[in-house]
């Protein structure tokens, strides 16, 4: 039963994600795209478990190094989708702001 | 704190991953959109952190940190060409964090053979994430050669090594044990299909590529998530997941091509095209410069060409220069212009173009023939007549900005060389283009300086 629920879960998700997703503007597309790259750093829930449970040495060390990648998406994800989209102006604004 | 806790908290977390997508999507809130992502997971690493099963913190800690600190010096010293090459490395890093969660839930007691299916699942994903980044950023950066890499059997050994997968993944799951030799099997073998998959295919369909591994990286997530029964997993990463498809879709539309043939075949021109003669016009700065002062109205087309010249900065000072002319100023964008979806526009905001000036190719090319001044910076394959003209082009058919269209077309380039895909581009025999040869960014700045002067 518990698979049949995470797959009811699965399938939700999957039809939200397309209807979030399909009207982004292509200006955007980058953006998105970094943004989304960094959601995917989510599997660092699952290396947490992993790296501080008790299944065993070998299973702590490969949580440990999978925090560790995890974590280079989500952190570098974020602060460069930031980076980005703090370049996008209106034109109005366009003159005042300098090369960031 | 209680698991059904942990779980109400996920949910909010997801909440508000939906909230944060779905504010990605306009100019206007996607900063705040990012913020609320990341707020999204910062809930969702707190909560996991109050795990009862988690007793051990030492280990954790030093591994966050070393990754947030690389990750967070990663984003700040990267510079806007490179972006694609960067998504690449992020893609893989989350592939092979993924491959490396579902190896360590083989460890956990207790396994269902449809745990173990999905834990193979995230091995195998993860695991061709992660390779098949590490080429897309090897061809990306241009530590490898960036053209698509055919071979004679190439077909018969990608099978072989799909057919290896399965039959090795059935052979663990029969007897899944860590020490299975089968593990180590669909290990290697999915690092291999990674690699074997990106291979053939060249630089101009790294678009595709991209946002295909960017998909693969949340399908990872989300298998990892069924390995480990967590709901945020899943909805996270598939939510990625097609966000990614999405894009990829877009990306083989714009490039008239199924994702089949950029996935499977390399840029194979297999019809010889007409041949195209004729007279190029070539002038300088000074008579580009007359031309552009007269111009009521100047689109500019920007390619890869623009990106790999650093020529962005003085596109958009000539774009001012030219609107205190009083001309109207737009950027036209082909979706797949530069190395991933939307890699232009990111390049032109970095140099201070607001982003209403930036145009789609559907909202140029019916106003076209109103424009006065076409100017094409290092794009060829984009604005190539013969996807609409010539049957016989390996191009035809791909939906392309009318340049040709516009009342008078400058091209900027290195030399008279073809284009990514090897076609001869009749565009710059057209009785209305101007070639303007040399660096895009000295060519640019020349035309600045007779404006200035």
């Amino acid at each position: 039963m518990e698979a049949v629920f995470l797959a009811m879960v699965l399938m939700l998700s999957i039809f939200l994600g397309f209807e979030l997703i399909s009207k982004v503007p292509a200006t955007l597309h980058t953006p998105l795209m970094s943004g989304a790259n960094a959601i995917s750093g989510i599997t660092i829930v699952g290396a947490l478990i992993s790296a501080g449970g008790e299944s065993g040495a070998m299973s702590s060390y490969l949580g440990a190094a999978a925090v560790m990648f995890a974590m280079i998406n989500v952190a570098g994800g974020y602060l460069v989708t930031n980076r980005m989209l703090s370049m996008f102006k209106k034109k109005d604004t366009s003159q005042t702001g300098g090369k960031s | 704190m209680s698991t059904v806790m942990i779980n109400l908290w996920y949910v909010v977390a997801a909440a508000l991953f939906i909230f944060g997508l779905k504010q990605l999507g306009s100019p206007a809130t996607a900063v705040r959109g990012n913020v609320l992502s990341s707020l999204a997971m910062v809930i969702a690493i707190a909560v996991t952190l109050l795990n009862k099963e988690i007793l051990t913190f030492e280990l954790i800690l030093v591994a966050a940190l070393i990754g947030a600190v690389i990750g967070a010096i990663t984003a700040q010293k990267v510079e806007m060409t490179s972006m694609p090459e960067m998504v690449a490395l992020f893609n893989g890093s989350g592939g092979i964090a993924s491959l490396m969660v579902g190896w360590a839930a083989l460890y956990n007691m207790g396994n269902t053979t449809f745990t173990d299916v999905t834990i193979l699942l995230s091995i195998v994903i993860g695991g061709m994430t992660f390779s098949g980044s590490i080429l897309a950023w090897g061809k990306l950066s241009e530590v490898m050669t960036s053209a698509a890499v055919v071979f004679g059997a190439q077909r018969i050994v990608n099978a072989g090594i799909l057919v290896g997968l399965v039959v090795c993944s059935v052979l663990f799951c029969m007897d899944p044990s860590v020490d299975s030799p089968y593990l180590y099997a669909v290990i290697a073998l999915s690092l291999l299909f990674g690699v074997m998959a990106v291979l053939p295919i060249g630089g101009a369909d790294m678009p595709v590529v991209i946002s295909l591994l960017n998909s693969y990286s949340g399908l990872a997530a989300c298998a990892a998530g069924f390995a480990i029964n967590n709901n945020i997993l899943i909805v996270a990463g598939s939510m990625v997941g097609a966000a990614g498809i999405i894009l990829t879709n877009i990306m083989c539309k714009a490039m008239n091509r199924s994702l089949g043939h950029v996935l499977f075949s390399g840029f194979g021109a297999v019809k010889q095209a007409t041949k195209v003669e004729g007279e190029v016009k070539p002038i300088v700065a000074e008579d580009a410069f007359l031309i552009l002062e007269a111009a009521q109205s100047v689109t500019f087309v920007p390619g890869y060409g623009m990106a790999v010249a650093q020529a962005q900065h003085v596109v958009r000072e000539l774009g001012e220069l030219l609107e205190k002319n009083g001309a109207e100023v737009t950027y036209a964008i082909h979706p797949v212009a530069g190395r991933m979806p939307g890699h232009m526009n990111v390049l032109l905001a970095e140099a201070n173009v607001p982003y209403d000036q930036l145009v789609e190719m559907e909202d140029i090319n019916p106003r076209i023939d109103n424009v006065d001044v076409a100017v094409v910076i290092g794009a060829n394959d984009v604005v190539n007549p013969s996807a609409r003209n010539d049957e016989n082009s390996p191009i035809y058919g791909m939906p392309i900005i009318n340049v040709d269209q516009a009342r008078t077309v400058f091209v900027l380039k290195r030399s008279m060389g073809s284009g990514f895909s090897g076609v001869d581009n009749p565009l710059f025999f057209g009785d209305n283009t101007r070639m303007l040869f040399g660096d895009a960014k000295q060519s640019i700045a020349a035309v600045v300086a007779e404006f200035k002067g």
